[in-house]
């Protein structure tokens, strides 16, 4: 059962306060898209050994959105971040890439 | 014989006896005895029989890791089976009953399996089972199911109590032997938190039987100093008879405390679940001794060295009179040594090492017993009792070189450490080859949120199985975890242990090495499976390689001990068998948890009312008062219907749907789901997540709205309310209330977060009356003096009123086609308006009425219902609700999605009404036939009902279904399957079945 930080309210809870959303920084599709572009955006997902991002509500606690960067392997977690944004912001990146270094997912670094 | 000894017993009162039963025999024991060593001192050596074969079986340890003793205990609601005798404190009045045989424990008929042992090898299950396949429901499932499962389910209710505690610490201990008292002291000293969990009643583990100095000291002077000390330190908690079942994710610790199971009747709980968190875990888990492997070691008698004598030591039981010890390393030597000194026989010492032992072997020897380096036993005699063995030479196939009388034999394979917890959540190990066992791999941990180790493993887990190796580890290790968690260990050195110098064990999987075939079919290495060294050979050959497949084609290890003594013995085998190193076979997983823990302790308090708790409307009690029968919906209940004395369910139904569509009824609406939606972007926004077009709507009106998630699939519908300009309420789905408003949320914060919208669920704060029929207004109008005529409060409209003096907001909406006022109240005002509704429509005969009356006023009207005519497949689209549909909008959720070619296709199934012929209502569900079969051979379909009630209004069945072609085969009559085998006939007609042209919400 993992520990995950709200970057919200800034509690530290277990992860039955928490309810996972999947993936992290999807790019919505509407109408107007092709259908490749709007399948992948339905059901296509990243299944990663290693580094992800992915979405967390804190559903028992504030109701709030985050991301969260973490290892799906050693279950480690990089830090957490706010869902406003469309990629990971830098400091993220770094303390990714300082234990996990030539990480790559999707289009990030 | 077994018997109790005149001395001995540290952990007796022999002053306090305590009385029992046996499968009914009456048997007394002493206060500090286990169920196992009071069976033993009772001569009660035959305890069960084993699974497959039903062969006698007898205690072969005196710990948790016992795979025989395992029986019945308690009656009734107390009943509880598989309970290990080994880990069984005993009471006054326990009951204890045998398993696995029939008709009786000592003439078992089961027991011909054994004849047949040669036709049920390895993999007996899946050979024979297959052909022919006609038999495998009526024949074989029978078979198995009567002989799959060990004990006996109980049949009554747990009438005990159980519960959860949490608790947060630096530093987890788990086990209280020498290693985990030291760990706990040194990272106490620090000025860690610490948590020190012991599965057992008894701190300081098995020292006190092995012996061994400590600073000079006998080890017990340091066990019971070093508690007494860790009791007066205020960070540290000590607690015996709790075991750390399993260790998860980032420091997640489940402890399992038997509170209660050694004094019944005492208040409190029976057992607790720890859920613990801790920042460090440390798992002095010691070491659990490995059978041998040789011909009849399964027979009742033969024992782990190391268990014969704990029984002496702390239970003053003695397994037999004439005990042979065979073993492969030093420490059994301190079993012939303790049996000695009490005066029983050792007639022999057969050292399978043809160098033989050290120290302890000569001290042995000065005591007279003779030693035998290089020999083996070839073969237990005996059947339900050991009486003699053969000895041969290790090294050969097992020639017999002389026959000796015994009773017990004591063997010992060396010692496994006990990796289990270092292993749950992810700890990797290294082969020990001196050792032949599997150590911790300390650069190898689990590791926990911040990517570092959280687990470490002290003393006789980490390999270090010698006292004074022991002691220093488990001191490292206390230290190293207060210092993880941020503490300062003292710089203390660690207190210096002493015992005889062991000489290397030698590795031993088969005995003799070369044993022929009959002897190794006689081999056990599961007692409780009866897995013998010729199955795991027979899965090698048979090509089942991989660890893993071969346990679960042979079942070994799959037991209710999970191979705590077969394991290693039985991955030896199979890597001798394939010719490759241990480490190359490698372990099957450990999963927790450590030994079974009860289904209640895991439900804790969630059981009854607290399993969830009940969400009652405002007007719950009034219902409760009259007749109610509930319907529960998600965690709400509802009222289905309000029985009259004397009165049917099915009659009370049709009751309240005529009075309802002839005068008047009242409907506690109080469930549905109510948010706010507020916000300069908020008419935008409800335009993205509703099909129609919502903000175009004018405040004081209402309008009837579907969602969709982006799929485009129907997951709600509603009437919204504009409430101001910025404001909207939206009506949501009783169930839907918290789903809709999680959908909401995730799309404003994770998509749309730059549009200024908030939303609140007000479910709860509303309590929310729909006043119906023809007779709705008058009643109404008797409580204020407003305008409610059909200009003043027009269909689709709202307005705020006061009736009788509480305020309230009326909704002009209708779900049943008649006149109908939806009124919400303040929650605490509902149960007053509810009662001056009753009162008010006294003169019209008012009806309260249930959800059934519901679904059946909608259904006549042909109004879906989210449930009912959708599953998550269905699109507005084949409901016929394209006029929700706004063709206006550029996006909406789920509009790219509808149009993919899927949900574009003519042959979609489309709602449609269906009315048998015979006027019989259809089955729910029930499927509509076509011409031919399919793929698979089952008939074609061409549809499905998708509500069906009997309609009292129009005094026959009624249906909607979803059908192939639908709107377009008005009048056709189609085929419905019902459950009996037969058919019924079903005209599609048009959905609404009554008052089409909607007149009747049109009262003046």
């Amino acid at each position: 059962m993992l520990i995950l930080t709200c970057p919200v309210c800034g509690v530290t809870g277990e992860e039955t306060e928490f309810h996972g959303g999947g993936e992290a920084h999807l790019k919505r599709f509407g109408p107007g898209s092709g259908d490749t572009e709007f399948h992948g955006y339905l059901f296509t997902r990243e299944n990663p050994k290693g580094v992800h991002f992915e979405r967390w509500r804190h559903n028992n606690g504030c109701g709030k959105w985050f991301h969260a960067a973490r290892c799906t392997m050693t279950l480690e977690i990089f830090g957490t971040y706010l869902a406003q944004t469309y990629e990971p912001p830098q400091h993220i990146k770094d303390a990714i890439t300082a234990k996990r270094p030539g990480w790559k997912w999707r289009e990030f670094s | 014989m077994s018997t109790r000894l005149a001395t001995g017993g540290r952990l007796l009162n022999k002053t306090c006896a305590l009385n029992f039963t046996f499968n009914g025999k009456r048997m007394s024991g002493h206060a500090g005895d286990t169920l196992a060593s009071a069976l033993l001192a009772n001569d009660q050596m035959l305890i069960g029989r084993s699974f497959k074969y039903h062969r006698p079986r007898g205690v072969v340890a005196s710990g948790a890791e016992e795979p025989n003793g395992l029986v019945g205990m308690g009656e009734g609601a107390k009943f509880e089976p598989n309970q290990r005798v080994t880990t069984t404190e005993l009471f006054e009045g326990l009951t204890a009953k045998s398993q696995n045989h029939w008709p009786s424990l000592v003439f078992d008929l089961g027991a011909v399996n054994t004849k047949l042992a040669r036709f049920l090898p390895g993999g007996f299950y899946y050979k024979t089972f297959i052909q022919p396949r006609a038999f495998w429901k009526h024949v074989y499932e029978p078979i198995i199911r009567k002989s799959a499962g060990l004990g006996k389910a109980p049949k009554d209710r747990d009438t005990d109590k159980y519960e959860h505690f949490y608790a947060f610490v630096d530093v987890l201990i788990i086990g209280g032997g020498i290693a985990g008292l030291q760990a706990a002291r040194a990272a106490g000293q620090a000025g860690a938190k610490v948590l020190l969990l012991e599965q057992t009643a008894h701190w300081g583990g098995r020292a006190p039987v092995d012996g061994g100095t400590v600073d000079g000291h006998p080890v017990e002077a340091f066990i019971e100093n070093t508690v007494s000390e860790l009791q007066a330190m205020k960070n540290v908690t000590l607690r015996n008879r709790t075991m750390g079942s399993g260790v998860y994710d980032h420091g997640y610790v489940l402890g399992y405390e038997r509170v209660g199971d050694h004094q019944p009747g005492a208040a409190g709980p029976r057992h607790r679940l720890w859920r613990i968190r801790a920042g460090q875990v440390i798992a002095a888990t010691g070491a659990i001794e490995r059978p041998l492997s040789f011909a009849g070691n399964d027979i009742p008698g033969v024992l782990l060295a190391s268990a014969i004598r704990d029984y002496v030591v702390n239970y003053g039981v003695s397994v037999g009179d004439r005990t042979v010890v065979v073993t492969n390393n030093d420490d059994a030597y301190r079993t012939a040594i303790t049996l000695k000194k009490q005066g029983l026989i050792v007639p022999v010492i057969l050292d399978a090492r043809a160098e033989g032992g050290g120290e302890l072997a000569l001290q042995a020897r000065e005591l007279g017993i003779r030693v035998e380096n290089g020999k083996a036993i070839a073969k237990v005699k005996g059947h339900k009792r050991v009486t003699g063995v053969e000895i041969c030479a290790q090294a050969g196939e097992g020639a017999v070189l002389e026959e000796i009388d015994c009773d017990a034999v004591a063997m010992s394979g060396g010692w496994s450490p006990v990796v289990h917890l270092w292993s749950h959540c992810g700890g990797k190990l290294n082969w020990d080859e001196a050792n032949a066992m599997f150590r911790p791999d300390a650069t190898r941990p689990p590791t926990g949120a911040d990517g570092e180790g959280f687990v470490s493993a002290a003393g006789a887990a980490n390999g270090a199985l010698e006292i004074q190796e022991l002691l220093k580890d488990a001191d490292a290790a206390g230290k190293a975890a207060a210092k993880a968690t941020g503490h300062s260990p003292k710089r203390k050195a660690a207190p210096k242990g002493e015992a005889e110098i062991e000489t290397p064990m030698q590795p031993v999987w088969l005995m003799p090495q070369g044993a022929h075939v009959k002897l190794r079919m006689k081999s056990w290495l599961d007692y409780q499976n009866d897995v013998k060294v010729s199955d795991i050979q027979l899965a090698a050959r048979e090509g089942y390689e991989s660890v893993e497949h071969a346990k679960r084609y042979t079942t070994i290890g799959m037991a209710t001990d999970q191979g705590k003594l077969s394991n290693i013995n039985g991955l030896a085998i199979l890597s001798d068998a394939l010719n490759q190193p241990i480490p190359q076979t490698g372990t099957t997983t450990f999963r927790p948890p450590y030994t079974p823990i009860s289904m209640a302790s895991i439900a804790g308090e969630a059981r009854d009312e607290c399993f969830q708790p009940l969400r009652k409307t405002p007007i719950h009690a009034w219902h409760e008062e009259n007749g109610v029968y509930w319907e529960p919906v998600g965690a709400w209940r509802r009222p289905y219907c309000y029985q009259k004395p004397g009165e049917s369910i099915d009659e009370a139904v049709n009751r309240e749907v005529i009075n309802t569509r002839k005068s008047l009824g009242l409907l506690d609406a109080s469930t549905l789901g109510k948010i706010i939606v507020k916000g300069p972007d908020a008419g935008r926004f409800l335009d993205m997540l509703y099909t129609n077009m919502m903000s175009t709507l004018n405040p004081g009106r209402c309008r009837y709205g579907l969602m969709c998630n982006e799929n485009g699939f129907l997951m709600d519908d509603g009437v919204v309310a504009k409430l101001d300009d910025e404001t909207y309420l939206c009506h949501t789905t009783t169930g839907g209330a918290e789903v809709i408003h999680g959908h909401m949320e995730e799309w404003l914060q994770t998509e749309w977060w730059d549009w200024k919208v908030f939303t609140a669920n007000l479910t709860e704060q509303y309590a929310q009356i729909a006043v119906v029929g023809p007779m709705a207004r008058k009643t109404l109008e008797k409580l204020t003096d407003e305008d409610l005529s059909a200009e003043g409060l027009s269909f689709m409209g709202w307005k705020d009123y006061t009736l009788d003096g509480i305020h309230a907001r009326i909704y002009r909406i209708s779900f049943s086609g008649e006149l109908s006022y939806e009124i919400a109240v303040r929650a605490s005002e509902g149960r007053a308006l509810w009662d001056k509704l009753m009162q008010a429509g006294a003169e019209f005969d008012v009806t309260p009425y249930g959800t059934e009356t519901l679904h059946i006023l909608r259904a006549e009207k042909g109004f879906i219902m989210i449930g009912d005519e959708t599953d998550g497949t269905i699109i507005p689209q084949d409901l016929g609700l394209h006029w929700a549909i706004s063709k206006k909008k550029d996006d909406f959720l789920g509009k790219r999605a509808q149009q993919r070619a899927h949900m574009t296709d003519p042959n979609r199934w489309q709602l449609v009404g269906l009315e048998t012929l015979d006027g019989s209502v259809l089955p729910e569900g029930a499927l509509a036939t076509a011409e031919g079969v399919n793929a698979n051979g089952q008939r074609n379909l061409q549809g499905r009902v998708t509500s069906t009630y009997h309609s009292a209004t129009l005094g026959r069945g009624i249906a909607m279904g979803l059908v192939f072609g639908g709107p377009e085969r008005m009048g056709e009559v189609l085929s419905f399957a019902k459950l009996d085998g037969t058919d019924v006939q079903a005209m599609i007609v048009d959905p609404i079945f009554f008052d089409k042209d909607g007149e009747k919400q049109n009262v003046r």
